[in-house]
């Protein structure tokens, strides 16, 4: 009697862990499902969400007397260079230099040799034009003095 | 929230062609991410760097650091400069990803994947000083064309790959071997396929150093990116130029390698001094070799204010190409004299070294510290601008802080 109450105790017992196994199984299985199709949710650190700008920017537009898309100073022959200079490389490029019209024409020069720029026509003289009015060297002398210094407090 | 879902799916398989593969659990990293057709492309998220590194182009990405952000001894990838010929490459296969060495001088072609790069070769692990050859190229007068660095376009990390010499070594080496030039996958900024941004090298006297690496580790991790990932050529001391990034061949050459930016006046200075603004032939211009002897005041940034009495204490790097520093400077007085700074061993060879000295102010008023390294030649760097050139390379000109007492 007490072998066969034994035995049943034993199959409950076995039954009982299968059941948990099973809903473990399922339960796993489920939130696996969840995860390919939601696979932000279980990501708990949230982020700010995302605004996304779907104004329209007008790409001509002129502020301060700075061509706004690109930095560019508003002068003649801005459209010019705008559309001849910044299809291949950033306006920042152009932005960092300084240089007279013989050393444009140069750099022109050497993106035709080896940047696939094609020939520029009547709008080289228009681009060289308004770089070296606008973008002329500076005379630094041999060392510059330390300029835009920002002052703070050191603490130790 | 249909249009959020519809934006997040869509970066999702954007960044999926941008780095080809990672895509089912991508949404955790790139939680907060928006590829570039949906933003004004953030570069301080997109490639991890410290929000004060400066942006000097975006087409292609040119950043550089500012010298307080070089302060620690072994470069974090959030402070290391970017120079970019080219666009980031657009397929980053890793699984079918192949080193080929091929060229004029191997005794017969050869490839490797990365897989048997990591497991034929020995690894080895050195810190490395890395900085463009255009460094400093601000500074000229009259100016030089090119991305306008300042001092932060310099760093050093901790390189972990196979070597240079073990590969070649492997592949089999004809005696009439000269340079090596690397190959790789960014691409043009004209997007003509036939054309490389940058495929540079080194003569085999540096691609044969114990140094010279084929890198696949920065700082213990995958190279980020847009440092090299998944391969990188590393030659410590040289023009950052010849550590090429994303690299699948090198080519053993029997001649000086002629690849893009070898050649005409790139990454050349004049053979003989010239003054400012002269005009150079492209056959009077030499290959930039070694680094020049230079130094980084890395703390305290400029623009310190400190009490009257109080002492300054300072601390930066220095280094010189194939050479080691020997002796290091500081001057409160415009080099009218000098002090010594306590200069550590490097690490390894062609590692920066580090520096650093106490420095007392005779009275309240304006100072700036200016700091001198000096190689085991005896070359110090100089306090005004070194020889011209037209290119702007080799600014190794002292770097100083201005300093105010109160």
């Amino acid at each position: 009697m007490s072998e066969e109450f034994d035995f049943f105790n034993h199959v409950k017992k076995v039954y009982r862990l299968l059941l948990l196994l099973f809903s473990l199984f399922v339960l796993a299985g489920s939130s696996l499902v969840y995860y390919m199709v939601n696979p932000g949710f279980f990501n708990f650190k949230k982020s700010p969400e995302i605004q996304i700008a779907v104004e329209e920017l007008d790409p001509d537009r002129i502020e301060n007397g700075i061509h706004v898309s690109t930095g560019f100073v508003d002068a003649e022959g801005l459209m010019t260079v705008v559309r001849n200079c910044t299809a291949c490389h950033s306006s920042k490029l152009i932005l960092q230099n300084r240089m007279n019209a013989e050393r444009w024409n140069a750099t022109i020069k050497w993106m035709q040799e080896t940047q696939n720029l094609p020939d520029l026509g009547k709008n080289q003289e228009i681009i060289v034009n308004y770089l070296a009015t606008n973008y002329p060297p500076v005379d630094t002398g041999r060392r510059a003095i330390l300029t835009n210094i920002e002052w703070y407090e050191l603490k130790d | 929230m249909k249009r959020r879902l519809f934006v997040k799916k869509a970066t999702l398989s954007s960044f999926a062609t941008l780095i080809g593969t990672e895509i089912v659990f991508g949404s955790n990293i790139l939680d907060g991410y928006m590829p570039l057709a949906l933003q004004d492309p953030d570069p301080f998220k997109m490639f991890s760097k410290n929000k004060e590194m400066i942006v000097l182009n975006d087409k292609p990405w040119n950043i550089e650091a500012q010298a307080h952000l070089l302060d620690d001894k072994i470069t974090p990838n959030s402070c290391m400069f970017i120079r970019n010929n080219g666009l980031v490459p657009e397929n980053i296969d890793v699984k079918n990803w192949v080193l080929k060495i091929d060229g004029e001088s191997v005794a017969k072609e050869k490839t490797y994947t990365l897989s048997d790069l990591k497991s034929k070769f020995k690894h080895h692990t050195y810190q490395l000083t890395i900085e463009c050859g255009g460094n400093g190229r601000s500074e000229f007068n009259p100016p030089a064309k090119g991305n306008q660095w300042t001092v932060g376009a310099v760093h050093c990390a901790s390189w972990t790959g196979v070597r240079l010499k073990d590969v070649l070594e492997d592949v089999g080496i004809k005696n009439n071997a000269v340079y090596i030039g690397y190959h790789a996958t960014d691409i043009h900024l004209s997007r003509d396929p036939k054309k490389e941004p940058i495929s540079r090298g080194c003569p085999m006297s540096k691609a044969l150093q114990d140094e010279t690496l084929i890198a696949f580790q920065m700082n213990g991790k995958d190279i980020p990116f847009v440092h090299g990932y998944p391969l990188r050529l590393v030659a410590g001391g040289w023009p950052a130029s010849v550590s090429g990034k994303w690299i699948n061949r090198i080519s053993v050459r029997n001649k000086v390698h002629d690849g893009t930016k070898m050649t005409g006046d790139a990454y050349r200075v004049p053979c003989k001094p010239v003054a400012p603004g002269e005009k150079v032939k492209d056959e009077d211009m030499c290959i930039i070799e070694s680094m020049p002897v230079k130094s980084l005041i890395t703390y305290p940034k400029s623009g310190a204010t400190i009490k009257k009495g109080k002492v300054l204490n300072i601390r930066g790097h220095a280094w010189a190409g194939e050479l080691e520093v020997a002796k290091m400077e500081y001057s409160i007085d415009y080099g009218a004299t000098w002090k010594v700074c306590t200069i550590e061993k490097p690490i390894n060879r062609l590692a920066w070294q580090h520096f650093s000295a106490s420095v007392d102010f005779p009275q309240t008023g304006y100072y700036e510290v200016w700091a001198k390294a000096t190689d085991t030649n005896g070359i110090a760097q100089p306090m005004l601008l070194p020889g011209w050139n037209p290119k702007g390379y080799l600014n190794n000109a002292c770097h100083r802080i201005a300093v105010k007492v109160t």
